[in-house]
């Protein structure tokens, strides 16, 4: 009996302290948050209320809605492109490369999440300037200028810095992990190197493909970096209205609101997402 | 087969040296003489680095993100190894649960914990201190930490614990002799990592620190105002700071599970 108890201390030791920092800083912040949408400002101060408005004040608005489907689909459009920029270069990566090659270009891969993305952010608004490096190339083929800053392009170049690395890991892990007699069996039946491609070697790469365009998907939905400093917040995407509202109007409850919508969504696709990414092969 | 290769090739390049442009940018620029530099570029200059370490902000900055850094190291890597060492052992009723709430943070929006951590951390009166900002840091790391311990555990034989009990070791002495001296890799390189995560993380300190700026947090300031070359050589010893840290990580990794 008491060798028994002893167990129990000595686990409960052990398993404790995650659920009491994250219970207390992850869990009941998220539940405060979304408790906090039904309260009431009044003069800058909240109230604890149950009340509706802020639903139906943010909800309610066309620019509520006109930033929803921008962030959608500017995060849809991020996966998409990147999920096709990333897969020759994950083939090659995989297929044609030596594993120590592929184990040092993954290693290189890791080193954009080290550098801070406002650092980079700001390169790029130097580089695309009016005035920057690129334009002075292209004006001396007689090109340009061309504006490319603060604009959906802008974003876009921001969203695929922050997300191509991570595409490419997933894909590359993916298909480096296929047995390579599949492929051989294939060729040597007859099939075309595109056939092979499209009914081997995709379906079997399906997971990695499928989590790399949903992290790319979730990371661009909820960044901030991009749209701000290199799409010129307008119109503004999802983060920009939280932090507008929370920041400058001190509208906490409403930006929570967003925030839940945000949640809400995120949940949705990246449920989806894992039923493609492990549902059945084929 | 051919042509793929070659477009695989082709794009590879391409990728590399689009996700690779800015960073080689902000060091060839935070030694570019130019405010606003273009092609040709100007002349070499330390001037920015002279410029940017010698505001005082800058050092003050650096050092809340020091005093930040190390002690979400500290406290993540401990919660982060109780954690690997909890689903190492033991099996229980809700462990999905319990390791959903290791492992999700990091798939939550930046924002959105910002504006939660605010919300929340007003409520308890720790807003705007760095005791605040650590708080947010930990939660964010610990997923981190726990990956390396419970990686190296997976390389543990499960019976060694077992044999040391058997020989009459109680079980605090086998974790201090047997599952720590395993672990020790581990837990050094989960110091750095964690360290080096928090150095780099602005969003949430900017939505909770108030006053008590960190260095990505006074780029974020400086990048709203005048824009400025100094951001780079900030960036620059930012990034060197970092790299260090995680080649660490690397390091002690490797070097043990060579000999081990």
């Amino acid at each position: 009996m008491s060798r028994s108890r002893r167990i129990d201390l000595y686990s409960t030791l052990w398993r404790l302290p995650l659920l009491v920092w994250q219970g207390l800083f992850f869990v009941v912040p998220l539940v405060f948050m979304a408790a906090m949408s039904f309260w009431l400002v009044k003069n800058y101060r909240m109230e604890p209320a149950f009340v509706f408005d802020n639903r139906s004040k943010m909800l309610g608005r066309g620019a509520f809605w006109d930033a929803y489907w921008l962030t959608l689909g500017r995060a849809a459009l991020a996966g998409v492109l990147a999920t096709v920029i990333a897969f020759p270069a994950s083939l090659f990566l995989s297929f044609r490369l030596s594993e120590s090659g592929r184990r040092f270009a993954l290693l290189c891969l890791i080193v954009p999440f080290l550098t801070s993305f406002l650092v980079r952010a700001y390169a790029w608004q130097v580089i695309l300037a009016e005035s920057g490096p690129v334009n002075a190339v292209l004006g001396s083929v007689g090109l340009g200028p061309f504006t490319m800053l603060n604009s959906g392009v802008g974003a876009m170049v921001g969203y695929l810095t922050l997300v191509l690395p991570l595409v490419v890991i997933f894909q590359t892990w993916s298909l480096a992990a296929i047995d390579r007699s599949l492929i051989e069996a294939a060729g040597n039946l007859g099939a075309a190197p595109w056939r092979v491609l499209v009914s081997v070697i995709i379906p079997a790469a399906k997971t990695g493909l499928v989590l790399g365009a949903v992290f790319a998907f979730i990371m661009t939905f909820g960044d901030f970096v991009s749209p701000f400093y290199l799409g010129g917040s307008k119109p503004p995407t999802l983060t920009i209205l939280i932090i507008d509202t929370a920041k400058s109007g001190q509208q906490w409850p409403r930006a929570a609101v967003v925030a839940l919508m945000m949640i809400a969504t995120l949940f949705a696709v990246a449920t989806a997402a894992l039923k493609a990414a492990y549902g059945r092969r084929g | 087969m051919k042509a793929l290769g070659a477009l695989g090739w082709i794009d590879l390049a391409a990728l590399f040296t689009f996700v690779f442009a800015p960073i080689g940018a902000s060091f060839i620029f935070s030694f570019n003489s130019d405010r606003f530099p273009t092609l040709p570029l100007g002349h070499f200059t330390t001037d920015w680095y002279a410029r940017a370490f010698s505001r005082p902000e800058v050092w003050e900055a650096i050092g809340n993100s020091l005093i930040v850094a190390t002690a979400t190291s500290v406290i993540a890597t401990f919660i982060g190894f109780a954690t690997a060492y909890t689903d190492f052992r033991y099996g229980f009723r809700f462990k999905q649960a319990y390791l959903a709430l290791a492992l999700l943070p990091p798939t939550l929006p930046l924002v959105i914990l910002g504006l939660a951590m605010l919300a929340w951390l007003s409520q308890i009166g720790l807003s705007g201190t760095l005791t605040g900002i650590i708080i947010a840091h930990v939660v964010l790391a610990i997923p981190f930490a726990m990956a390396i311990c419970r990686l190296r555990l997976s390389q543990m034989d499960p019976s060694l614990e077992a044999a040391a009990w058997n020989l009459g070791a109680g079980q605090w002495t086998a974790m201090r002799h047997v599952i720590l001296p395993f672990c020790a890799p581990a837990i050094g390189s989960a110091l750095c990592l964690t360290a080096a995560v928090s150095f780099d993380e602005f969003v949430v300190v900017w939505f909770v620190s108030g006053l008590n700026r960190t260095v990505p947090v006074l780029i974020l300031e400086i990048l709203q105002g005048n824009v400025d070359p100094q951001i780079n050589a900030i960036g620059t010893v930012v990034f060197l700071t970092s790299i260090s840290l995680v080649v660490a990580a690397q390091v002690m990794i490797f070097r043990r599970r060579r000999d081990g």
